[in-house]
């Protein structure tokens, strides 16, 4: 017999079916992983980090392998947000008819406000999700999101352009991430996505030189999940606004153990690079993970630790 | 198209110290066209491992690879009945429909991989490929006989001349009586550069890269080329000549 279980949540009065959502640079704009299953079974996607500019990012390589991880330093690598609306956006909707959620990175407050300016007219674009995390880049990305000053002068600037709930997307590589999270948060922000790659390298030691071209990368996969449970617990404590929960997970018992943590939602992200099911299976498995669990409604253990 | 499945291995042995041929046994009707790779789910490893395609019909695939690390390492050590989980169908492939009477079809080491099925696609039209390996060392050769069992005209380099002509697969062109009009590549990137700047005619060819997802979405892989960047696992790994920027 086949369970139903209701699986749906919201963010920011933004309904999903269910609470997974493949993270933003794992899952390109969505419509070339339908070869692989009808990505409509999704609660939401966040498509690739988009900034003003058409940008090739790091030199190859750009990937490395780790245990339980990958090390990734693509560097931004997009079309630009005039060709994410006028070619991307268009095939996106042809192939996914749910929320889109929008992630929008920058190198300045200029390009930040630009950028969500142009894509929160946007139809099908339900969230904008803020990158101020990105490890790859240098003088934007990251660099936003490693100040409490400076992520809330960009979300307080982005803030007045956007008609859609603003997500700000952190970086994990801060001292202090409460801070950060309440800052965001303090400046409007209408939810937190929690957390980005944390930056991490390999040596190749029969070259003696690094793996990566760009020395460092974001590290991400399984091996990240703990870290990520930790900082989704502090921040959904300490904060009142959703908070989406991603970092290492692969399987619907992660879904239930980051929601436990405080995750409203749940972003699935290198595990979609390993097993393009992922996700699939992930949505499929929720059911009887909840009721092994004893779950009536995902939504009601929400925070609950 | 491209797929997950799993395969099973009927064969897996060693033809020289690091290259395997591997044979595995299940679907392979996404694979299209040869020079499409297949991405490797390796137990206890985070990341594919992306191989090119040697072989296939309607049952097997067979693999050629180099062991080059933990992963492939461990490939090498599955035995008869292994299951191994597959994306296949994965790339673009090279293209035979370009009206050529003489190709070449040069592979650099494993590089030769993806030539195999190339030599067997056009003796089945009834062209006759000029295939040319290069290689470091005679212990290094591979897949030779195998070559010349399909019927092609085979060359072999070696760095040391230990076998066949000395020097690389660009000496043997040189040294060519009879031209070749079109030409098919698999190598190390000196190779394929080498190739770009000394061979005349047309040609296509395959590049390798470190990769995360192998089906377009990661952008781990995107190479810069005359007419944009370009994912290798997508809209590559076969490039024309004409749009491979070199520094």
């Amino acid at each position: 017999m086949e369970i139903k279980r209701d699986m749906s949540v919201s963010l920011s009065g933004v309904r999903l079916d269910n609470p997974v959502i493949p993270a933003s640079g794992c899952f390109g704009y969505g419509y070339g992983m339908s070869e692989f299953y009808d990505i409509n079974i999704l609660g939401s996607i966040s498509f690739k980090g988009t900034t003003r500019e058409a940008r090739y990012g790091n030199p190859l390589p750009r990937v490395a392998e780790c245990s339980a991880g990958m090390i990734n330093s693509v560097g931004l690598q997009n079309p630009g947000i005039d060709a994410v609306i006028a070619e991307e956006l268009p095939k996106m909707r042809a192939a996914f008819h749910k929320p889109i959620i929008a992630n929008i990175s920058g190198f300045s407050i200029d390009e930040y406000v630009e950028c969500c300016e142009k894509i929160t007219g946007e139809e099908q674009v339900e969230i904008i999700e803020l990158n101020v995390s990105c490890p790859n880049v240098h003088g934007g990305g990251m660099s936003f999101g490693t100040s409490a000053e400076s992520v809330a002068e960009v979300v307080k600037a982005v803030k007045r352009v956007v008609t859609k709930p603003l997500y700000v997307k952190l970086t994990p590589n801060v001292t202090d991430i409460v801070s950060i999270a309440r800052a965001a948060e303090d400046a409007g922000a209408d939810g937190l996505c929690l957390i980005n790659t944390m930056l991490g390298m390999r040596i190749n030691t029969a070259t003696r030189k690094p793996v990566i071209a760009n020395v460092m990368g974001g590290f991400s996969g399984a091996a990240v999940f703990p870290v990520a449970v930790r900082m989704v617990h502090q921040v959904s404590k300490a904060c009142s606004v959703p908070v989406i929960g991603c970092g290492g997970v692969e399987s619907a018992g992660d879904v239930v153990e980051m929601m436990m943590a405080g995750a409203t939602a749940v972003e699935v992200g290198a595990a979609n690079l390993r097993n393009p099911y992922a996700c699939k299976e992930i949505i499929e498995a929720l059911p009887a993970e909840m009721e092994r669990l004893k779950i009536e409604k995902l939504s009601d253990i929400i925070g609950i630790v | 198209m491209y797929k997950r499945n799993i395969y099973k291995v009927r064969s897996n042995r060693a033809l020289s110290a690091k290259t395997m041929l591997m044979v595995l046994e299940g679907d392979t009707q996404y694979l299209t066209a040869p020079g499409q790779f297949v991405n490797v789910e390796i137990a206890g490893k985070f990341l594919r491992r992306p191989i090119s395609v040697c072989d296939y019909d309607e049952k097997t695939i067979t693999l050629l690879y180099d062991i080059v690390g933990e992963g492939t390492k461990a490939m090498s050590l599955l035995g008869e009945g292994a299951e191994l989980d597959l994306l296949t169908g994965l790339g673009n492939g090279f293209c035979v429909e370009v009206g050529c009477s003489r190709p070449l079809l040069l592979g650099g080491g494993v590089g030769c991989a993806p030539m195999y099925n190339l030599a067997k696609v056009f003796l089945q039209r009834g062209v006759t490929p000029v295939v040319i390996l290069g290689f470091n060392s005679k212990a290094d050769v591979v897949m030779e006989e195998e070559f010349k069992a399909l019927g092609a005209e085979v060359y072999i380099a070696t760095v040391d001349g230990s076998h066949g002509t000395k020097g690389f697969v660009t000496n043997v062109i040189e040294a060519l009586e009879e031209k070749g009009d079109y030409f098919y590549a698999c190598g190390p990137m000196p190779m394929l550069k080498a190739l770009c700047g000394s061979v005349e005619c047309d040609g296509e060819l395959s590049l390798d890269e470190r990769m995360a997802c192998g089906f377009g979405v990661c952008m781990c892989c995107s190479v810069q080329t005359k007419s944009g960047a370009k994912r290798i696992c997508k809209e590559g790994p076969v490039f024309k000549k004409e749009d491979l920027i070199w520094k």
